[in-house]
């Protein structure tokens, strides 16, 4: 089968050598699995042994910063692709803890400043991955807004590589706010995101609220003055430390886990949001029935014969 | 051509059956006992009615209308369809404008317009639950009181409901900043094809397993039907600067949507007008739209006192950079209000020009929005038809009306044209066929144009693990020669068998 797709298409059309070459070596037979950088080569388990390795291509094909849009491989470390936006006064989703473009698509987690960067699952535009079958496939498409066929890219985030092996995603990028100020005050978590409009993030550490302001000098100043009368507070440099372990909650229960008999530990949550950094893991988790079935079906049809990171399960997290 | 078919068949609808058809009394025996017979309509008039949308599609046939008030009755009356063969077509207000809910094939068409409830408002987690058959607008002003609303605004607003929205993945003129309606959507409860009841998504932050949410997002009804959202609110802004900027030529309006975004602002709305509609406008809602002005830009951004007083004031420069010829600043809420007013019922302000309009919708990289302006205004002149532009500029979101009257020979051939000109120059310039819309009937002619085959089979593969069967909505979207079972769905009614 010749992993050269039709020209008459023309999203088609727009498909690089780069990324031919890459489904010629993945081709339509043996099982893979995309590594990057394995910072987070552990979620939904390991792939089975003796599954082949491969890397994807890695390079940023295009950037306008007018257009708020950029066209990257999946190789590309997101280190990278964040200093190349931030020299255009641009920033992105994805999460900065290492690891590779194709990799934090491939597992979803959002950003730490998911409330001023938006999530992960929103910011993917177009996705070309390397089916089953060895060709390119293009979901979605490269403009900021786009309701042409079904989401193709919403199913590639947190896919874990099992759908389709990801090798070029168009994100939407954002300018980076003049300002920026983390303040930690001494008031509950609500009172201090009902203070602040469009924070970058508002974290909760059980006793204090850790808020990134953003936005023009003038308005953060405003902010800061704001959040003294709610308590006691200062500015700070960052975030507070945060627990090695990642879990997803309703927002009231990461607020208040204990109280929901969730077994953290000590834990930083996001408000509003419902991510929370502990000390303890999360049991695992899974959707309803209903959706693991389709999920199962989805399976089957993409990957017909299992060798997409076989082992690799994201119903179970 | 099909398309042209059903341009052509426009008119009034029919208030009753073609003679020879009959109803299937066993599929309404059935319906009836499962949901109430109070709840099942069969009459001519009403499937009538629900025979089209807002699009200008005609070919479509209701078969028996079940008006379900909650959750066991949509799966109550999606188990009876299953039993008898029969596809199931789900129903809000019926505004779309691609075709989505046009029934083919006479199938069950469940409306979830009397499920209008808003549940519950959460704004310490900012998450209300809703009915899908709560109006757009409605839920704004149910939040207001609070300082909360629903982000998405489509023109419709008014009588378009969240099922819709999430059915369409709906856009609006803030959209710019905040998102389309997928950004805003936490969780939906479903009734499946097969009338499993699904929870898809969840609130908490990062959901186990695919994004099922996500692509039921914008299925345009064919994955299932939703029966509760959950929707994110977004907080009201203290601040807000409304800018009308005059330009003499829609060039030069496009050019300052460019730079301004460049610039690093992200307005909450960045909308055009193009001077045949701003007179239509004004002559409608007296707005004080400059009626001189080749195109006009509405600019508004909003946050907090100080920002929005800097970032107006840059825009204002951009403009003028870029040539505008006036900066208007609305001076209070009644002036934006009535701003908005004009550029929300620019539609229905057309139709003192002429009796007929086919509104399109196209994206185009913000970077190509001048030359392609200019390249609609040549499509239309070459074709005789009178074009009008009202759009969402900020996000290259094209919105090109051609007027006609319907009574003039030969003129929808025209129209059609036309219109297939202007998808075509848009894909060209490097975009995509609806930026709201979506595809339903209108655009499926077209979906070969932009994916390659094998993507429309990847599309296919997913609408099929939703709907294995292919009786949910069949016959839009997917090109018909890439999809599973959809024509043999519609082959299922009997000839001259209707409910």
């Amino acid at each position: 089968m010749s992993s050269r797709p039709d020209t008459t298409a023309t999203l088609a059309a727009g498909i690089d050598d780069v990324l031919v070459d890459f489904a010629r070596l993945v081709g339509d037979t043996d099982a893979f699995t995309v590594v990057g950088h394995r910072t987070r080569d552990t979620v939904g388990g390991p792939v089975h042994p003796g599954t082949r390795e491969i890397a994807a291509p890695s390079g940023v094909v295009d950037h306008d910063p007018a257009e708020m849009t950029v066209r990257v491989r999946a190789g590309t470390p997101v280190a990278d692709l964040a200093a190349l936006l931030a020299s255009a006064g641009q920033r992105c989703a994805l999460p900065d803890r290492g690891g590779t473009v194709g990799g934090a698509v491939a597992v979803g987690e959002n950003h730490l400043e998911v409330h001023g960067r938006g999530r992960l699952r929103a910011a993917v535009l177009q996705v070309r991955y390397i089916s089953a079958e060895g060709q390119v496939i293009t979901g979605g498409g490269p403009t900021v807004k786009n309701v042409s066929g079904f989401d193709l890219p919403r199913l590639m985030c947190g896919a874990l590589g099992t759908l389709g092996l990801i090798a070029e995603v168009t994100l939407r990028t954002n300018p980076i706010p003049a300002v920026q100020q983390w303040v930690r005050v001494a008031a509950p978590p609500i009172e201090v995101a009902n203070t602040i409009l469009r924070p970058g993030c508002v974290l909760y550490d059980g006793t204090n609220t850790h808020v990134l302001i953003e936005g023009h000098a003038p308005d953060v100043d405003a902010s800061i003055r704001d959040l003294e009368r709610l308590g006691a507070s200062s500015t700070t440099d960052g975030p507070p430390e945060l627990g090695p372990h990642r879990w997803s909650l309703p927002p009231a229960e990461a607020l208040a886990p204990a109280t929901h008999g969730h077994d953290t530990g000590a834990s930083v949550a996001v408000a509003q949001v419902g991510t929370l950094f502990a000390a303890r893991p999360q049991p695992p988790r899974s959707p309803d029935a209903a959706s693991m079935e389709i999920g199962r079906r989805l399976r089957e049809r993409f990957d017909p014969t299992g060798r997409l990171n076989p082992g690799r399960d994201p119903l179970v997290r | 051509m099909a398309l042209l078919n059903r341009l052509r068949r426009r008119g009034p609808a029919p208030d009753g059956d073609p003679p020879g058809y009959v109803a299937d009394t066993a599929l309404l025996a059935d319906l009836r006992a499962a949901v109430g017979a109070e709840r099942v309509r069969v009459d001519g008039a009403e499937r009538a009615l629900l025979r089209r949308d807002a699009s200008v599609f005609d070919g479509g046939a209701a078969g028996p209308i079940v008006l379900c008030d909650d959750a066991e009755q949509v799966r109550a009356a999606v188990l009876v369809a299953n039993r008898h063969g029969r596809a199931v077509v789900p129903r809000g207000a019926g505004t779309g404008l691609a075709g989505g809910a046009v029934p083919l094939g006479a199938p069950v068409v469940i409306s979830v317009a009397r499920m209008n409830r808003v549940l519950s408002v959460d704004t310490d987690a900012r998450i209300a639950w809703v009915e899908p058959g709560v109006v757009n607008l409605d839920l704004t002003t149910h939040l207001a009181p609070l300082g909360y609303h629903f982000a998405p605004d489509p023109s419709s607003q008014q009588v378009c409901t969240i099922g819709g929205n999430v059915a369409n993945n709906s856009g609006g003129p803030h959209c710019l900043a905040d998102g389309v309606t997928n950004a805003h959507i936490l969780a939906i409860e479903v009734v499946l094809p097969d009338g499993t009841l699904a929870l898809l998504g969840g609130l908490d932050a990062e959901p186990a397993g695919y994004d099922l949410r996500g692509v039921f997002v914008g299925g345009e009804g064919m994955l299932g039907i939703a029966t509760r959202v959950a929707v994110a609110i977004t907080p009201n802004r203290p601040a807000v600067r409304t800018l009308l900027i005059s330009f003499d030529s829609a060039t030069a309006a496009a050019t300052t949507v460019s730079a301004v975004i460049a610039a690093g602002i992200v307005p909450a709305a960045m909308e055009v007008m193009d001077q045949r509609i701003t007179v239509a406008v004004e002559n409608y809602v007296h707005a004080g739209f400059p009626v001189d002005a080749a195109a006009v830009l509405l600019a508004e951004v909003d946050g907090l006192e100080a920002g929005v007083e800097i970032d107006a004031a840059r825009i204002a420069d951009i403009a003028r950079d870029c040539g505008a010829t006036e900066v208007r600043l609305a001076a209070d809420d009644a002036e934006r209000a009535a701003l908005w007013k004009g550029r929300k019922t620019a539609f229905g302000a057309v139709a003192q020009v002429a009796p007929n309009y086919y509104l399109h919708d196209t994206v185009v990289p913000r970077a190509r929005l001048a030359e392609v302006l200019d390249t609609v205004y040549n499509i239309a002149e070459r074709h005789d038809l009178l074009v009008m532009n009202v759009f969402h500029a900020g996000d290259g979101n094209l919105h090109p009306l051609l007027l006609y009257d319907a009574r003039e020979p030969g003129v929808l051939e025209r129209v059609h044209a036309a219109g297939a000109e202007i998808v075509e120059v848009s894909l060209a310039a490097g975009g995509v066929l609806s930026g709201e819309h979506g595809v339903g009937i209108e655009k499926q002619p077209y979906m070969e144009r932009l994916f390659s085959t094998a993507d429309l089979d990847h599309q296919e593969r997913l609408r099929s693990a939703f709907d294995p069967a292919c009786r949910q909505n069949p016959g839009k979207v997917i090109p018909h020669g890439h999809s599973c079972a959809d024509i043999q769905s519609l082959r299922e009614v009997p000839t001259g068998v209707w409910g």
